[in-house]
Order: structure tokens, then sequence, then C-alpha cells
């Protein structure tokens, strides 16, 4: 008799996508502000209130990639051929990016370039993350167990739409990082970044919303269907509160409610894209059953994650909370 | 001229993954190095451990954040441009893959802070452990990382259901026949690379009149270990071929540049191989010598590819030419050591301005053998993916077009060209800088080593204010 492992697996994988999201979606979003901070000093501020935690962030990206061709290989085999240059363009951004945040301080001469591929990288991964989501979503053309599309396929109107839209998103999580990392005058663009930036958000959510359930009749009737629209009405409701929340927050000058509102924000949104699709995890083809490994495989994956994972997140949040508190500028600069 | 996807996705995957062996061939010696000189200065208390430790865990900093860099890359190359492997062989290999992320992971989210950052923040016994245990971490990752490649040359353990892999026992699967000796031969590989960096840097900063003591203990050090490692890994090169003319035999003739059988057989040590005519032009050969070496007997029979279809022939010219190259680097290495042994008993080490220029001038041999070693065993396996069952041509993805391929490759390629150069010129910096005494005036919570100073400075100040 053998357990099967895929609720588990599909829980972990979920995890830790969502872990990524958030946390390397607070870095990113801090990059793609950075280019718009001006000012020496609030520049070195804006770096500092990421550096220590960025590679730490990072490295959940090969977690939930590896966890996904481990655990869920057929779903690996067809969605990352689909977005050929999509993933392209975000491992080459990131790689821009992380080596600029070592490089800049190394060669003062070039630190413009640095600077540049900084915010230039962040702002590459994101879209690619974002058109990568909305091609899962929009679906893909599928032959046996293959890709059978064309490396092109993601240039559509819907995928671009939420490469913009997680722009957005995780510039919103950057805003509100910064919003509990600094203070004085740069929290106060922080704030004004995150208001304007929750704004798109919600237009992005609502628009999504509208646009899944249109191109998809199944989609629409998950939702719609009785008793389907009462069991499924909370979601969109506290959604709408949480954004409700989030503009007060940050009208109010909290300094930690922000962050957890957007958090909160992505996590809804996660939550109605599982609702569409489950138990899908290849849009509209496979299900999370048919696209597993072997139970062998998933067990013996299992028992190392399971001794490993939870000590790494220990000591993430104990690096966390060594940085805790507000990122200060250099000195000679205040 | 049709651009072929299969072709072009080997080029890709063997340019980001030639730059990113790179950095493993030097890191796993480098952390053992330094968990060594960590430990030297837990049981000595002499600051020239610390000296030489501090130096060199910056430029380890460096590589190994360039490793990880380059190493997010890897994974996401199975997906996009080999799907169809990816589709018929992740049940078996992902986990161990896998395994390899969650090591270098819980590596990179744990001890290595504590080695790089906290020097004087945690007790002296616990920065050695970090050294240890990031020095262990490096060494589990390429134990995972040479089962998979390893299950791809000689898989086992494993069924085949609906064209698919299926694990069946995984210790076979781990352990399977040419993972012990491909494991030790390059772990050795990367320790004798690291000596030879370690003894390079050495002698270029005692020409220099720089950190003379610390930059003596280094090549003697170096030069003790190299004396044990380089004939211990002409040893186990010898046996890893013995494994492959076992598993292997169409790999094996390949290397020795064999198309037709012989018994016995020539050693052959030069030719130009033409595949086509299936024969080896301007061949030197030396009678009897390939018996001798391969099969440990004057008249040992030796397989050549003719007795292979030609649609299962890897070419002979990149396993042929590499393999010569990689053998000739062991000779030139062998050679420098024992000359050093030979300068250091009669103590005229240090004297030897031309040995120590010679010791710059083969600092970077060893990586150079690492790529060559490893051509000759990938291209050796073709045109197999996993050898003798899946073939390379069915494992690219099917959706790509020779031109998609042909854009990613050149995205690679600039790219690698800016960073890589970049890196190693910042690695040459803190060589340039030398060894530091220790600095006991900065603040504590300044305190970095190799990071960028600014954003780990405040953020670190920012700890003790709460």
């Amino acid at each position: 008799m053998v357990f099967d492992l895929v609720p588990l697996w599909t829980i972990l994988l979920a995890l830790a996508v969502f872990y990524y999201v958030v946390f390397d979606g607070f870095d990113l979003g801090v990059g793609m502000l950075y280019g718009l901070v001006r000012g020496d000093a609030a520049r070195a501020t804006v770096m500092n209130s990421i550096a220590p935690v960025w590679d730490g962030n990072e490295t959940w990206l090969v977690f939930g990639g590896i966890g996904l061709l481990a655990a869920f290989p057929l779903a690996f085999a067809i969605i990352i051929p689909a977005v050929y240059f999509p993933i392209l363009m975000m491992l080459l951004a990131l790689v821009f990016r992380g080596v600029a945040f070592e490089f800049r301080f190394k060669h003062p001469g070039l630190r413009r370039i640095w600077d540049g591929a900084f915010c230039g990288g962040s702002l590459v991964a994101t879209f690619a993350q974002g058109v990568v989501l909305g091609t899962f979503i929009q679906g893909f053309k599928i032959d046996g167990r293959e890709f059978a599309g064309t490396s092109f396929d993601w240039v559509a109107p819907f995928p671009l739409a939420t490469g913009l839209a997680l722009m957005f998103g995780y510039a919103l999580l950057g805003a509100c990082w910064l919003v509990l990392k600094t203070e004085g005058e740069l929290q106060e663009w922080a704030r004004r970044a995150a208001a304007i930036c929750l704004l798109a958000v919600l237009v992005a959510i609502a628009a999504v919303s509208i646009w899944t359930p249109l191109a998809h009749p199944d989609i629409a009737r998950r939702w719609f269907s009785w008793p389907n629209i009462a069991l499924l009405s909370p979601v969109p409701v506290i959604t709408a509160l949480i954004a409700l929340g989030e503009w007060e927050a940050l009208r109010r000058r909290h300094e930690l409610t922000p962050f957890l509102g957007a958090v909160a924000l992505f996590l809804m949104s996660f939550i109605g894209i599982a609702i569409s699709l489950w138990p899908l995890i290849v849009p509209y083809r496979y299900t999370l059953w048919q696209a597993a490994s072997s139970a062998s495989t998933q067990a013996f994956l299992l028992i190392g994650t399971l001794f490993l994972l939870p000590i790494i997140l220990m000591y993430t949040a104990w690096s966390y909370w060594v940085f805790r508190g507000k990122v200060r500028g250099t000195p000679g600069y205040h | 001229m049709m651009l072929d996807p299969v072709l072009l996705s080997r080029l890709q995957w063997g340019w980001v993954i030639a730059w990113h062996i790179l950095l493993p061939a030097f890191t796993v010696g480098l952390a053992s190095y330094i968990a060594v000189l960590e430990a030297l200065y837990l049981i000595t208390g002499q600051e020239i451990w610390f000296r030489i430790s501090g130096f060199w865990t910056r430029i380890f900093a460096v590589s190994f954040g360039m490793g990880v860099v380059s190493g997010i890359i890897m994974p996401f190359q199975f997906g996009t441009n080999w799907s169809r492997f990816t589709d018929a062989t992740a049940d078996v290999i992902s986990p161990l893959m896998a395994y390899e992320g969650l090591m270098a992971f819980f590596l990179e989210s744990s001890f290595l802070g504590v080695l790089l950052f906290g020097r004087r923040l945690v007790p002296s016994w616990a920065h050695f452990f970090a050294a240890v245990m990031v020095a262990f971490g490096t060494l589990l990752s390429a134990f995972w990382i040479l089962a998979t490649n390893s299950w791809m040359q000689t898989p086992q353990g494993y069924k085949i259901v609906d064209g698919r892999f299926l694990p069946v026992d995984w210790i076979a699967i781990i352990f399977n026949p040419s993972f012990p000796y491909r494991l030790l031969h390059n772990v050795t590989a990367f320790y004798i690379t690291t000596a030879f960096v370690v003894m390079g840097v050495g002698a270029w900063l005692l020409r220099r009149g720089r950190a003379s003591e610390d930059a003596r203990m280094m090549m003697r050090m170096a030069l003790d270990l190299l004396i044990v490692l380089v004939p211990l890994q002409i040893f186990l090169g010898d046996q890893h071929g013995l494994n492959t003319l076992e598993y292997q035999p169409a790999k094996l003739a390949a290397i020795e540049g064999r198309y037709d059988t012989a018994q016995p057989a020539p050693l052959t040590l030069f030719g130009i191989p033409d595949d086509a005519a299936a024969t080896m032009r301007g061949a030197i050969e030396i009678p009897d010598l390939g018996s001798l070496i391969l099969t440990h007997s004057w008249n040992g029979a030796i397989k050549g590819l003719k007795e292979w279809p030609a649609d299962q022939r890897p070419p002979v010219g990149p396993p042929f030419f590499a393999f010569r190259v990689m053998v000739g680097i062991g000779v030139i290495m062998l050679l420098a050591v024992v000359v050093g042994q030979v300068l250091q008993l009669r103590g005229r080490l240090w004297d030897a301005v031309w040995f120590l220029r010679l010791c710059q001038i083969v600092a970077p041999l060893g990586f150079i053998a690492v790529i060559a070693g490893w051509i000759t065993t990938e291209v050796g396996r073709q045109p197999w993916t996993v050898y003798g069952v899946l073939r390379t041509a069915d494992s690219v993805s099917p959706s790509l077009t020779g031109a998609n391929v042909a854009w990613s490759l050149a995205f690679y390629i600039v790219v690698y060209l800016i960073i890589f150069p970049t890196g190693i010129g910042f690695m040459a910096s803190l060589v340039r800088r030398g060894p530091q005494p220790p600095d006991l005036e900065t603040p504590l919570d300044q305190i970095e080593s190799g990071r960028p100073h600014e954003p780990f400075d405040s953020a670190a100040r920012a700890a003790p204010q709460l």
C-alpha cells in the first residue's frame, strides 16, 4: 500500500511558489522602484533594505523549479518549453541583477551601468514571470505528452497584460517593504508609490477576474454555477475588504500593516487562480495526479525535504530577525 | 543552411555548463582547504592561519556567488531545451537533482553566512564548524550531481513503462557502475585544480615580495597535497578508464581513436580522425601499448567503433583530442609537482624564480583539464542522453526551432562573456589585495568578508538599534 503523496506535494509546491512570489516579489519590486528613487543617500538605503536577504529569496525559485520537475515532471516538460523566451529573459535578468549587487561597489566608475542592470534586471525578470503566469492561465496547445505550440504562443494580449500587472504587484510589495524599512522623506515617497501601485493592482485583479471566465467557460461555470457562487462569494468579498484596509493603512501611516495587506492581496489572488484551475496543473489538459511522478519518486524526495525544509525556514526566519528594524543610510550622507 | 535545434541545444547546454563547472571545480576544493585552515587556526591560534583563511574565504564568497547565479540557469535547461528527456527520465533523476539543490540551498542559507560574516560574532569553534559544513555541503552537491550524470552514462535500477523510466531500486540508481569512479575522479580533479591555483597565487605573492610567510605556507601546503593527489589521480583515471571499457566500450573506442577492433591493440598517440571514412589519418602508434594500458595484458582485445552501427557511434574528434589534452595536462602537473618537491627537499624552493613563474603558468591548467575531461565523457556518451536507451535526438523539446535556440544561445553567450570576465577580474583584485591581518578596529556590526561594504554595513548596523 502506497500513500497518495500528490496532495502533500501540491501543498509543498504551492507554499514554495507563494513564498517565492512574496519574498523575491518584494525585492524585485524594490529593484524596480530603485530606478525611480533620486539621490545617492536614498538609493543606498533602498539597496540596503534588501541586500542581506535577496539571494536567500531567490534560491526559492530553484526550489520551486526543481520541485515542479521532481513532483510533477509532465507539467515541467510541457510548461517550460512553452515559455522558452520568458524563462530565458527571466534567468538572464536575474543573473544581471544578482551580480549588479556585488559589482556596483567594486567598480564605482561603472556604477551607473550596474545600477541600470539592477533596476532593468528586476523589471525584466518581473515582467517575464507575469508572462509565465498569464501563459499558464491561458493554457497550452498539447499533443500527447508534449507541448505542441510555438515558442511565441506567449505573445498574446492576456500574458502580456499579466506581465504588466505583476510589475505593479511586485512594486506594491516593494513599496510596502520600503514603508516598513525606511523613514522620513523616503518613507513618504514609498507610501505614495504604494498607493499608486495598489490602485493599479486592483484594476489588474478586476481585469483578470472578468477576463478569465469570459475566455474559459469552465472557469465561468466553476465560479458562477449554483451553489459555488454562494460558497465562493467570500473570495471577492474578502479581497475587496483587504483592499479597503490596505488603502486605510497607507492613509493612516501604518508601517507594517501595508506590507501584510499586500501579501494578503497576493494570497487571495493565488487562491482565486487555484480555485479556477483546480485540479489542473497543465491547463486545460492534465491534472495534478496525471502529471505526478511515481509514488516512489515523490516518497524518496519527501524524506530529505521534510528534514531540510524546516531547518532552512528556521534559519531564514532568524536572518530576517537579525536584520529587523529600519535601514539607515551610510554615515556621511545624513 | 538549416539551423538544427538539437545541435544548437547541445551547444547551449555545453556553453552554460562549461562556465558553471569551473566554479565547483574551484569551490569544492577551496571549501575543504578553508576548513583545514580554520582547523589549524582553532588548534594553534596562530595568526597566519587566520590571514590565509580570510584571504581565500573572500575569494570563495565571490566564486560561490557566481556558482549560485549560473547554477540557477541549469535546472531550467532541462525544461526549456530537453523536455522530452525530462518527461522520460524525471521520475528517476529529478530527485537526485533536487537533493543537490536542497543541499546547496541549505548550505547557502545557513552556514555560509556564518563563515563569511560570523568571525567575531560566534565562538571560534562554531566558525570552524560552519567551515566544515560548507565544505561538506559542496561535496554533497558534487555527490548528487555526479550520481545524476553517472546514471545517464551507466543507467540501472529502472524499468521502462510507456517510454518512461520509472525507479525500481534507488540504491542501484545512485550507486550505478560508473558513479564511484566518476565521483572520486572528479573530486580529486577539483582538489588538484584548487591546489594549483593556491600554489600559483602563492608564487605570485612571493615574486612580488608580498605576504611572504603566508605565500610560502600556501605553496608548501599545496605541494604536499599535490604530491599525493596527482599520482592518485593518474591511478583513479586508469581505473575510470577500465570501468568505461566495461560499460561504455564505444566511448572508449572513440577516446582511443580506434575504428577497427585489434588484438593486441596499439596505443594511438595522435592522428586525425575521419568519422565518415571510419579511419584514423596519419596515426602515430605504439604497438601493444593500448592493450597493456586498457586491459592490463599484452594482447587484450580492444573493440573498434566498426563493431557498432554507424548511428550508434560517438564522434571521435572531441573525445579523442580532449582526452589527450587532459592526459597531457596530467603529465605536466606531475612533472611540476615532482620538480617542486625536489626543490623543496634541497631547500631551494624559494630561490628558484623560474619555478615560481612556472607555478603561475600552470595555475589555471586544472580548469582546462576539468573541461577536457568533461568533453571526453559527455561527447563520448553520444549519440545517447541515457546511454544505450534514449537518444539525444529524441530528447530535445519538440516545439523548438533552430532559430529559437540560435537566439537563446546568442543571449547566453553575450551575457556570460560580460558576467564571467567581470567576476574573474573581481577575484583577481582580491588576490592583488593579498592576505590581510586580523582587523580588530572595525566595530563588530560592520564585519564583512568579501561582500559589498555599504549594504551589509548599514543593514547590520540596524540590528542593535532595536
